[in-house]
């Protein structure tokens, strides 16, 4: 059945994500990471919707787009903010806090 | 045109694929208000500008505390409400929780006033925030389909990942809201990875149809297991459990502390709302997949958190960590909830408790720990000796809160801690024994750094700088007044708290 391959796609997705996230130091890149796991999610979603026949998949696809977008915007907006302060985006070297 | 509208329509209909669900509007009506109040918040910011500067957080918190009296009607209705098959469900428990986040943000609010006015801050931006996260809170205690609580979780998290930013020139700040954003959105990342897998087991995103699709297992358990497993790690990060808590003492010492309060109480009752709805209705089934994933992380979260806060020598920080030990007392009554509906119940109403007396200890003392800053400019435990001989009222007031947060009778904190062990000990298995003993050594740890705050302010002499009396605004004093006689009442008159809490989850619809 197709839905193997769907599934196989999203995990492999979700894991170069999830590497992404803990590997990566620059913002943006880490931003783009968690982009790839909430798409993983959606490929799920979808695959899943279409095998049972059940709308509430799609609809669940969608809302995650939509609010995958506004978080986006804040992330973008914060990581901005920190470039202004610092002209540097490197996560690695924000560490003003420890303990 | 007009026949293009019709046949539109005529497919719609022919195909009978849309009809409005019936909408309760009495259900909605707390969450309409904060809505409406947010909006108007809004407007009369926009009209009238800095004229309007001088009465927005008064606003603010007359808009928080509108919305308590649908509750208050609903609650006399006591007629459980159920909307969208299932999805949105208004009964005894997701109203005391709504009380609870709306008063929290009312107290919150107090919090703010002095601090925001005073900073240069963006003011009605920042109550719009607040107000716009309550809501989100306020919806999840409803929320009983994956999409809603997903949905109620963004709406609450993303304001308040702003609010964390909030002081934008400030480094420390900033730091605390990238930590806080990226943590959050990568723990909601996960979460939804879990959600879709348990979609797609269960065909199902309401939580009943859920818990009748995989309670008998079968053929899916892995994945079920996963998805299950997914979903808890997502809200470990959320109610900042170990070893999932690395962005809480970052984001809470940087965030300006009125945030940090909402953030160490609502944003972390959310969390754990949302929590006992997913485990106690959609994953009840299959308790032999989280009861033991919940034990370990309360067993780490309170370990860790204690052992963590003893040596601390910032007192946010050191309430962060104290908070990750709080959030493992709260998680340990789930670990036994599998073990029946009677358990389960006993399990739920032991959270709410903990949340409820939680929420008033914990915002008093993030109260006091304002106050004091407000003078000494700093959040160093220097700044709380001798506290006693400059202001003695906030040293006394300060060590109710402290004691409560330590468990010691009669305040509320040792109610708290005792409604855990009985639910713990009432689960009559072994892993619920061994639970109530780590919970109990862990009381005993915590004393060791509580202790600390306040024999540096009943012993030691004032630092040489902060000599004179800490002066406290009044809006600030009114909040302190409230959690301070709240903290003293749950605890003398424990069955206040009992009446409210004895709710359950399961009672209604299955």
């Amino acid at each position: 059945m197709l839905l193997v391959q769907f599934l196989l796609l999203s995990s492999v997705l979700f894991c170069i994500g999830i590497y992404g996230v803990l590997a990566r130091k620059n913002g943006v890149m880490v931003l783009m990471s968690i982009e790839l796991i909430l798409n993983a999610v959606n490929i799920n979603l979808v695959a899943f919707g279409t095998m049972t026949n059940n709308i509430a998949g799609e609809v669940f696809a969608l809302f995650v787009i939509a609010i995958a977008a506004a978080e986006v915007g804040v992330g973008l907006a914060i990581v901005l903010l920190i470039f202004r302060n610092r002209s540097s985006v490197d996560l690695s070297s924000i560490d003003s806090m420890k303990g | 045109m007009i026949d293009a509208f019709s046949s539109a329509f005529g497919l719609l209909a022919s195909s009978g694929a849309f009809e409005r669900p019936p909408i309760d509007w009495h259900a909605v009506a707390p969450e309409l208000c904060l809505l409406g109040g947010g909006a108007l918040l809004t407007l009369i910011d926009v009209i009238w500008l800095e004229k309007g500067r001088s009465i927005t957080s008064a606003l603010a918190g007359i808009v928080m505390l509108i919305p308590l009296i649908p509750i208050l009607t609903l609650a006399i209705d006591s007629e459980d409400r159920s909307m969208f098959k299932g999805a949105f469900v208004v009964d005894k428990y997701s109203l005391i929780i709504k009380a609870l986040f709306l008063l929290s943000g009312y107290l919150v609010v107090l919090l703010s006033t002095n601090y925001i006015a005073e900073g240069e801050y963006w003011e009605n931006e920042y109550y719009g925030m607040l107000i716009s996260s309550v809501l989100g809170m306020v919806l999840m205690a409803s929320a009983r389909d994956l999409i809603t609580i997903f949905v109620a979780l963004e709406l609450l998290s993303i304001p308040a990942y702003l609010l964390a930013a909030w002081r934008k020139k400030d480094h420390k700040s900033n730091e605390a809201g990238l930590k806080y954003y990226l943590m959050g959105v990568f723990a909601s990342a996960i979460m939804l990875y879990g959600m879709s897998l348990i979609f797609g087991v269960s065909g199902s995103t309401i939580l009943e149809e859920i818990n009748e699709s995989i309670a008998s297992g079968g053929a899916n358990t892995p994945v079920i297991t996963l998805g299950i497993t997914f979903v808890i790690i997502g809200f470990g990060f959320k109610v900042s459990a170990f070893p999932f808590h690395t962005w809480a003492p970052d984001t809470y010492e940087g965030a300006p502390t009125p945030v940090t309060a909402f953030l160490a109480v609502a944003s972390k009752a959310a969390g754990f709302v949302a929590l006992m709805n997913l485990v106690v209705i959609g994953f009840i089934g299959q308790e032999d997949v989280f009861q033991p994933l919940i034990w370990i992380l309360a067993a780490l979260s309170m370990t860790a958190g204690n052992v963590m806060a003893l040596r601390q020598t910032n007192i946010v920080r050191l309430m962060a960590y104290s908070g990750i030990a709080q959030a493992g007392f709260m998680l340990a009554p789930l670990a036994v909830a599998g073990e029946g509906p009677a358990i389960a119940d006993k399990a739920v109403s032991a959270v709410v408790t903990y949340l409820v007396i939680y929420a008033a200890m914990n915002i008093g003392a993030f109260g006091i720990i304002l106050a004091v800053s407000r003078k000494t400019k700093s959040a160093d435990l220097e700044s709380y000796n001798g506290l006693f001989r400059t202001s003695p009222s906030l040293a006394i007031v300060m060590t109710v809160f402290l004691a409560s947060l330590a468990g010691i009778p009669p305040l509320g904190g040792w109610y708290a801690k005792f409604s855990v062990f009985t639910s713990l000990t009432s689960a009559s298995t072994n892993w619920g024994y061994g639970l109530a003993v780590v919970a109990a050594i862990n009381a005993v740890i915590a004393f060791g750094y509580y202790g600390k705050i306040a024999m540096r302010m009943w012993v030691e002499d004032p630092h040489e700088t902060h000599v004179g009396e800490v002066k406290v605004p009044v809006s600030l004093l009114t909040a302190l007044v409230l959690t301070a006689g709240t903290t003293i009442a749950f605890g003398v008159a424990p069955g206040i708290v009992t009446h409210f809490t004895d709710v359950s989850l399961i009672a209604f619809g299955g």
